[in-house]
């Protein structure tokens, strides 16, 4: 009787074993591929029968893309990159700074009109960035800031306030206020105390919204497309998509510049991965 | 300017930059692209912004059958795409619940996906499912599967199954992050005394497990019908709406009204639908989630 039943332990243990792998194998193939295709030549994307590992390593792919080689005139993936950068981490502290005062505001005081104006901040959220960027497009060109980053950063910091307010908000609820009161009858100003109490204690869930805030910016490509006009301001996504106009077969250098992409996006995932999952799911349960 | 300094005044000041940035950039605009979804505005002829036409563009789309069909493919793709994902999201959270060993390293594994731009997910899958050089065709040819290479791309129905496989492969982590968070926190007394009473493992399942779970399921339902307009960047880079419209979804569709044939007044209208139908599933599922919560603080 027990050894039948831990036979079929073993068995279901090896089930989800091999699940898990299968789940995991899916998750990593495409990723991989497309890494494995921005190091090698074309020949071998090209190549009948199908050349699985690359033979030839190069990062001719990479060199191309920055203007480095003589073949090909380069893109102005430098550029792109830079862009992204600057409006990715701008739009983010800012977002960071505005939502962090809002959420503030929401989990500290109460006043009139308080649940209306959540909701009116999460709804918001809610209009599709497509269709946000038919009007935009009207009014930035008329106001002139169309194809600039300050067109872009301001965009993003609104896609981010909302969702880095909801957080924070769930984030200095858990603080209990009694910690900042002691600190003012200690003689701290309501600023000194939350800078030195409550800032540090919300430090996990702003590393959550910071991230998160990040990767939106950085990812974003239907509001970009439309509100960037020439390298003084154009992203990653967008040139990325600029690329299969251009040339409809280069595979190889489009994977090089989805590596660029990912890359910053994962180092930034490691670094702060413990908190995204706490971020993730604190809002919403404790409400 | 005495209200200013008043501690009244406070929350007021502190969510000004917020409120300041959200009307200036969404609230503001929905403004505009409302009446504009009036006139029969052209980005072409500057002065049709200020034409008021009534409901001439809503009447025309209701008449248009390219729309509806656009609005339909968007509502079954939603639908079958957020099913999917929910489905495999609990499968994958469930199976990784029993892991103990590298589990740390399999949930940073599992977030690979949220970190990619929909645009490159969309590139990858044109990638893989290419139907000359794609790995999907080269290993099923190689696996002697298959003779000649399938057109996953070029063939409407199967277009559209390939778009639903990237959009799957993209969110269902968001799901499966979600859940496992939720089962982690399951508490477990209930569980032993389902067991002792001599449950089987389904119903355990389905009397105890599932229900803990809801509140968990409609938050990363909620999150995720936020942004189901992702789609439209996948879709733009994979078959941006071809072959011969067979993929087109209603934010393809806007954008190529507004900025390819220049009707910004007929593209808003469209926005405004779509606009709708991004609050609605979001409200629904919201409204799911506040029941389920209360659902649970009783049963506490």
């Amino acid at each position: 009787m027990s050894g039948s039943r831990t036979i079929e332990r073993r068995w279901q243990r090896w089930l989800i074993r091999a699940g898990v792998f299968v789940a995991m194998a899916i998750l990593c193939i495409p990723g991989v591929w497309v890494v494995l295709t921005a190091f090698r030549p074309n020949i071998e994307v090209l190549a009948r029968p199908t050349v699985w590992i690359p033979e030839i390593w190069t990062l001719d792919n990479f060199r191309r893309l920055f203007g480095f080689s003589s073949t090909q005139q380069g893109l102005p993936v430098a550029a792109y990159f830079t862009n992204s950068l600057v409006i990715s981490l701008t739009s983010t502290v800012v977002a960071l700074l505005v939502g962090m005062a809002g959420g503030y505001a929401f989990a500290r005081y109460s006043f009139r009109g308080k649940g209306a104006l959540f909701l009116a901040f999460m709804l918001s959220r809610t209009v599709p960035g497509v269709a946000l960027s038919l009007p935009l497009f009207i009014l930035w060109s008329r106001l002139g800031i169309i194809d600039t980053s300050f067109g872009l950063i301001l965009v993003y910091m609104a896609i981010n306030i909302p969702f880095t307010i909801w957080l924070t908000d769930g984030f200095f609820r858990q603080i209990p206020p009694d910690l900042s009161e002691a600190a003012q009858i200690d003689g701290c100003t309501r600023w000194q105390a939350f800078w030195k109490v409550e800032f540090p204690l919300a430090r996990a869930g702003l590393a959550s919204a910071g991230i998160f805030a990040f990767l939106t910016s950085w990812n974003e490509y239907a509001l970009a497309s439309q509100l960037t006009r020439t390298t003084a301001s154009k992203t990653m996504p967008v040139g990325l998509m600029d690329f299969t106009a251009q040339f409809t077969v280069d595979w190889t250098g489009m994977s090089a510049m989805a590596v660029l992409i990912i890359i910053p996006a994962l180092i930034l995932t490691f670094l702060v991965q413990k908190h995204l999952i706490a971020g993730l799911t604190f809002g919403g349960v404790k409400g | 300017m005495r209200f200013l300094r008043s501690p009244r005044a406070a929350p007021f000041l502190l969510l000004l930059p917020s409120i300041v940035v959200i009307l200036a950039v969404v609230a503001v605009p929905l403004v505009v692209s409302f009446w504009t979804s009036f006139t029969p505005y052209n980005l072409t002829r500057p002065a049709t912004l200020y034409d008021f036409v009534g409901w001439r563009n809503y009447r025309r789309l209701m008449g248009n059958s390219d729309f509806w069909w656009a609005f339909g493919r968007t509502v079954v793709f939603i639908t079958i795409a957020l099913n999917l994902e929910l489905l495999l999201g609990l499968g994958l959270a469930l199976l990784m619940n029993n892991i103990r060993k590298g589990e740390r390293t399999l949930r940073t594994i599992m977030m690979f996906p949220m970190m990619f731009s929909p645009i490159l997910v969309g590139f990858m899958f044109k990638y893989l499912f290419n139907d000359a050089i794609g790995l999907v065709n080269n290993a099923l040819f190689d696996l002697h599967i298959i003779s000649r290479p399938i057109p996953w791309l070029v063939d409407g129905a199967l277009a559209n199954l390939t778009i639903i496989l990237a959009e799957i492969w993209m969110s269902t982590s968001v799901f499966a992050i979600l859940l496992l968070a939720g089962l982690l926190a399951l508490p477990k007394e209930p569980i032993e005394a389902a067991r002792v009473d001599g449950c089987n493992p389904w119903q355990v399942f389905r009397h105890i497990t599932l229900p803990f779970l809801m509140p968990f399921i409609f938050i990363a339902m909620t999150i995720r019908s936020l942004d189901v307009a992702r789609a439209y960047d996948m879709v733009r880079i994979m078959t941006n709406g071809g072959p011969a419209g067979r993929t087109e979804l209603i934010w393809t569709l806007m954008v190529r009204t507004g900025y390819q044939n220049s009707q910004m007044g007929m593209a808003n209208a469209m926005g405004y639908v779509s606009i709708l139908l991004s609050i609605f599933f979001t409200v629904f599922f919201y409204r799911k989630l506040v029941a389920a919560r209360s659902f649970m603080a009783g049963a506490q």
